[in-house]
């Protein structure tokens, strides 16, 4: 456990040294004070466009990092090399993959509070109050951050960044459109149709069940089951995900 | 009987290069073992399977068939507890301090915040970068990251060194220290096999030297017992000769007033000394001409 953290800690540090945490981080920010504007410039209730805005802009941020950051996490120490020395150490392959993997999950963990503190403080500023209720949309993001951060560490196992980058975004696009397009084909009549839906469908996490973001911004009200039913599918997935890279990693030969 | 420190027994290991798996033998049913305490040297030329057979070892790659086993046991994450690594151009994050690269391997290793704390003062002191504890390795030289692997590899004070080409990138004076770093391990009952193309140090440091080609493993020599059998013929060198038409057959190389004479044999090469100096001549040199271990490997490498 002590050499996790050791891996864990380290991947932290490197990450926080970066400048594209940095840099995506500010933007990120920027967006937010974008939203500001947005909320001048539409017709109707400012706050609701923020938190909109808001949301939107701390999972997609999200997402970019987890993506930027993730892919390059195992393969960018193959290609400079740095991993014969650290596997050379007394430390078996899943270590070290799960340090990687939990440094990352820090360093995203960073980022959404972070984003989070600024949303809350421009709320606060609209309104004179902190919109609590708004962690009903942060945590599922974090998981489905999770999720991703886990297909990218995936992918970095044995593709190239550059490529990995590519599947990971696809993952993450299908992830959000295939229970809109298993829906739509359903009142179709075309059968191949309709598998090529479910094909998608069972095989890509189905990532809109995490988004709980308009019904929050709306205050529509979210059953505590549908909430944890989410949260749960999330971490199956990234557990299995996860499982499934450390399978590739584990017979790789680190030439 | 004493177990060996490693024993590789029949290891052979084929990568597939491309799509359809065009083969390339790297380890061709490689056996041999290292003895506790000795500083082994492994030669080869480029690509021959030496870094190959370090990385099979320290389980970064898995061999088709064979076994390798370390004081014994299984070479697994509890062996390489007892093993130090050097790779060939060590790579490390750069983002690190040297004090902190170390501590971080320290960890990897796990060792104790205390133990760390009294050791990698040591260690900085031992490989000369004391001066350099707090600067970032993305500021260091070739040669400065060199001595960080080394220290690296030596950070839980293991049995085993496996140093991949430890001279690279070294100036002379870092390449003493590297030698006095290995030899001093030596001393501590420590075992070390490192490979090198620089010969010479092979020659000056090891016990044995350990040839690999093609994957294939040529032989194995005791550099100290070959000092003796290497002796191919006797030199002698000498000047103000009145005749040297006497010595036709044995001359080697003449100059205005100086000659070189080559004899096969010892008792000949003295008796020609002798008579040199009676018949007025004068000997400049004299001594024993060996095959270095350089003609040595040239020969079995055939090239």
């Amino acid at each position: 456990m002590q050499k996790i953290v050791a891996i864990a800690l380290n991947t932290f540090r490197e990450s926080i040294r970066d400048r594209v945490f940095y840099s995506l981080l500010a933007f990120a920010l920027i967006m937010l004070a974008f939203s500001l504007v947005l909320g001048y410039l539409t017709v109707g209730d400012e706050i609701k466009i923020i938190k909109d805005f808001g949301l939107a802009a701390i999972s997609l941020f999200g997402v970019l990092i987890a993506i930027f950051v993730g892919i390059s996490l195992v393969y960018k120490e193959m290609e400079k090399r740095t991993i014969y020395v650290i596997l050379a150490n007394p430390i078996s392959r899943y270590q070290f993959v799960l340090g990687k993997y939990l440094g990352l999950s820090l360093t995203l963990l960073v980022e959404v509070v972070v984003m989070t503190a600024g949303l809350f403080a421009l709320c606060y500023l609209k309104q004179q109050a902190i919109p609590w209720d708004l962690f009903t949309a942060i945590v599922p993001i974090w998981f489905e951050l999770q999720l991703i951060l886990a297909v990218a560490l995936l992918f970095s196992t044995f593709v190239s960044p550059f490529l990995s980058g590519l599947c990971t975004l696809a993952v993450f696009i299908i992830g959000h459109l295939t229970l809109d397009f298993k829906q739509l084909v359903a009142n179709l009549d075309s059968s191949p149709l309709k598998m090529t839906a479910d094909v998608l469908y069972y095989t890509f996490p189905n990532l809109e069940i995490l988004n709980f973001k308009a019904r929050v911004v709306h205050g529509v009200d979210i059953a505590l089951a549908d909430f944890l039913f989410s949260l749960a599918y999330a971490s199956c997935y990234t557990i299995m995900i996860l499982a499934l890279a450390l399978f590739i990693f584990n017979r790789r030969d680190i030439r | 009987m004493i177990e060996p420190a490693i024993s590789f027994n029949r290891v052979s290991k084929t990568y597939r290069t491309g799509f359809w798996g065009k083969s390339f033998i790297a380890l061709d049913d490689l056996s041999f073992e290292v003895r506790r305490g000795e500083i082994l040297g492994y030669l080869g030329p480029n690509g021959s399977g030496k870094t190959t057979t370090f990385k099979v070892l320290l389980d970064l790659i898995r061999p088709d068939t064979g076994s390798i086993t370390v004081f014994g046991g299984p070479a697994d994450q509890q062996a390489r507890e007892r093993i130090g690594f050097l790779p060939e151009n060590p790579y490390f994050y750069m983002y690190l301090t040297a004090a902190e690269s170390l501590h971080f391997h320290g960890r990897l290793r796990g060792m104790s915040r205390d133990e760390r704390k009294s050791r990698i003062p040591e260690l900085l002191h031992l490989v000369g970068l004391d001066h350099a504890e707090g600067r970032a390795l993305r500021k260091f030289s070739r040669g400065m990251l060199q001595r960080i692997g080394i220290a690296q590899a030596m950070v839980n004070d293991p049995d085993i060194l496996i140093l991949d080409e430890p001279m690279s990138g070294l100036d002379p004076s870092g390449r003493k220290q590297m030698r006095d770093i290995i030899l001093g391990c030596r001393d501590l009952g420590k075992t070390v096999v490192f490979s090198s193309h620089i010969l010479s140090d092979v020659e000056v440091m090891c016990d044995r030297a350990a040839m690999i080609r093609q994957g294939k493993l040529q032989g194995i020599v005791q550099v100290g017992e070959m000092l003796d059998s290497r002796i191919t013929h006797w030199e002698i060198s000498c000047t103000n000769l009145p005749d040297a038409s006497r010595y036709a057959g044995c001359i080697a190389q003449q100059t205005k007033n100086q000659l070189l004479l080559k004899v096969g044999d010892e008792a000949e090469a003295k008796n020609m000394m002798w008579d040199i100096e009676q018949s007025g001549g004068r000997v400049l040199s004299f001594g024993p001409l060996r095959t270095s271990l350089e003609d040595l490997f040239i020969n079995q490498s055939g090239e």
